[in-house]
């Protein structure tokens, strides 16, 4: 099996094609929407700002969702990546295993029993929530003889998925005044959300992509097997948690900004390495560029489909995700 | 100097203690082939020679410094292991792998270097894979697959060579050629190679040093004719047989008896070419 883009000046040349998408699905998600504007308005808006409607959606509305659907779409692309990687798994992804939950359970108990209203607070139990999601399905899958099996470990992300799924519910019926607060935001969504919270995480957010790519030489060979990997002097453990630990950050933050969106990071990798084939520094990079091009469009479709009222971004992902997903579990079985 | 040592090394999976207080002493620019029954403990005792498993007790010098003493990276420029059954992932291709032997002399800052260039085109030469050097790793057939995992332990330049049942689920004539490939490395670099193999015939043939593991430690080690006597195979392997020899090398070779076959053919078969 060849890659499409089997050497370097041809992924070269896919990266700038990417990025032109982007560039256009940016412009096109600032344009069209219940009101389209123009592309002069949006200039506009930020060069002569003069209070008209159409300014203030841009300013407030658009130009945030746009930049949110960015962020959010390369973290979870990267965040899928890194965990289909570290688990050897093809359907590994942040909500399939839990980690998203785990975020979005802990900010919905933080809302509604805590009262926490502070961006850096929010911020921070998103974290923890994934981290110790992440912990838990990680242990879960690991227990029993056979050690770590990629079907204990989806068992268990599905299950811990529907805990806390069930255990937020829970939260939400005893405090009725959070629902209104946190539904939208919780069925996954890149608009109504000002920029704070993407400030918020930004930082974060790089220093994860970032490490990702630092980690992935190193993952490539983890790739081979851990005795493989130990054999040719490394130090696979320390790899492993940090791995982990950007994998949280990502999932966090991306959590934290736009609630649980899934099926991001199950499609983009696959599509990636399609595309670049094993090469995971390429695959990392194209999964960030997918993973943004997929929530912005996927953003751009949920005005429409419905139009005038809105489709929660993560009911559009699903809608492509499931059917992808069953397609990779069906394609890995007939092969063993 | 030995090449590898082993003193008072205790070996265990949780409670159970797999090896105990062994002083085992590896010869350089030799081929040592471990043998013993299923669970002896000898897949363990050579992961632990190559730091895949941490000792209970004792200590492994490697050029004899203490092997957990030293960096990882430093410890995989000099000693190599192919562990048992190795998977690669769908799709990597044999240059991709081989490339992979690389690995301990790669940076942050230090990126692929001409001798990282030349030592994985030397190793596929060795292994007669250049050819296939762009197929998915996948696609090849058994033996070739054993021997591109294998170039990628010589694409790791080191003096020593461990391998974790390197013919298992070969056909004979495949476990012959990787036998083959192994004993010209040791024989034209002067490489030392340590392997675990359940063929004592093979093990045989190939062997500078056998070592036979039983009962957590070492039952006996010395030259074929040395240790491969009826004595050690039915202590060891808790099997009748018969000791003679290989009628084309000369080196010993054990016939088996059988429990069930109780009658044997009156007279040996007349070979139809004798």
């Amino acid at each position: 099996m060849k890659s499409l883009l089997h050497n370097n000046p041809l992924k070269i040349a896919g990266v700038c094609i990417g990025l032109f998408l982007l560039l256009y699905l940016s412009y096109a998600s600032l344009v069209f929407g219940v009101i389209d504007t123009s592309w002069q308005t949006a200039i506009d808006a930020y060069t002569h700002f003069n209070g008209s409607n159409e300014h203030i959606v841009i300013k407030e509305v658009r130009v945030p969702r746009v930049l949110n659907a960015l962020a959010v779409g390369a973290s979870l692309g990267i965040a899928g990546a890194l965990l289909q990687s570290l688990t050897r798994n093809p359907v590994a992804d942040v909500e399939l295993f839990g980690l998203n939950a785990g975020a979005a359970l802990f900010v919905v108990f933080a809302v509604t029993f805590v009262g926490i209203s502070s961006l850096t607070a929010f911020t921070w139990i998103s974290f923890l929530g994934a981290a110790v999601s992440g912990l838990v399905v990680y242990l879960l899958g690991s227990l029993g003889r056979d050690g770590l099996t990629p079907v204990k470990l989806t068992l268990a992300g599905a299950a811990i998925t529907a805990l806390a799924a069930s255990a937020r519910h829970g939260m939400l019926v005893l405090n009725e005044k959070a629902l209104d607060e946190v539904l939208f935001w919780l069925s996954g969504s890149v608009g109504g959300r000002k920029l704070e919270f993407l400030e918020a995480v930004f930082p974060y957010m790089v220093a994860a992509w970032a490490g990702a790519f630092l980690l992935a030489r190193p993952i490539q060979t983890l790739l081979m097997g851990d005795d493989v990997a130990k054999g040719l002097g490394q130090r696979t453990l320390l790899v492993k948690v940090m791995t982990g630990v950007v994998i949280v950050l990502l999932s966090g933050s991306s959590v934290a900004v736009a609630g649980p969106i899934g099926f991001v990071g199950l499609v983009t990798p696959h599509l990636a390495r399609y595309l670049v084939g094993l090469n995971t520094r390429w695959v990392f990079l194209y999964s960030g560029i997918l993973g943004s091009a997929i929530l912005l469009a996927a953003d751009i479709a949920a005005r429409f489909i419905a139009k005038p009222a809105e489709v929660p971004i993560g009911a559009m992902t699903a809608l492509v995700g499931i059917p992808f997903f069953i397609y990779v579990a069906r394609k890995g079985l007939e092969k063993k | 100097m030995h090449a590898l040592e082993t003193r008072q090394l205790t070996l265990s999976y949780g409670e159970r203690n797999i090896i105990e207080a062994l002083d085992l002493r590896i010869p350089r620019g030799q081929i040592t082939v471990f043998i013993g029954s299923n669970g002896s403990g000898k897949s363990t005792l050579l992961r632990s020679l190559a730091r895949l498993l941490k000792p209970k007790q004792g200590a492994i010098l490697l050029d004899g410094e203490s092997i957990a003493k030293q960096s990882t990276k430093e410890v995989a420029k000099r000693l190599a292991i192919l562990p048992q059954g190795p998977t690669a992932p769908e799709g990597l291709t044999v240059l991709q792998l081989v490339k992979q032997g690389r690995y301990p002399y790669q940076s942050w800052l230090q990126q692929w270097s001409e001798e990282d260039e030349r030592m994985v085109t030397k190793a596929l030469a060795a292994t007669q894979l250049t050819e296939l050097a762009h197929h998915p790793v996948d696609s090849l057939s058994g033996g070739q697959r054993q021997r591109a995992w294998i170039a990628m332990t010589l694409a790791q330049g080191t003096e020593t060579i461990l391998l974790d049942e390197p013919t298992t689920y070969l056909d004979m004539a495949h476990q012959i050629e990787i036998l083959d490939l192994l004993y010209e490395l040791n024989r034209t670099e002067q490489r030392t190679i340590v392997m675990v193999l359940h063929d004592l015939n093979l093990a045989c043939r190939y062997a500078h040093h056998i070592v036979a593991v039983h009962n957590r430690s070492v039952y006996a080690e010395g030259s074929p004719d040395e240790v491969m006597t009826e004595e050690m195979v039915r202590h060891v392997f808790q099997m009748e047989c018969q000791i003679t020899h290989d009628p084309l090398y000369g080196t010993p070779m054990c016939i088996p008896f059988s429990r069930s076959r109780l009658t044997a053919v009156a007279e040996p078969r007349q070979m139809v070419h004798a």
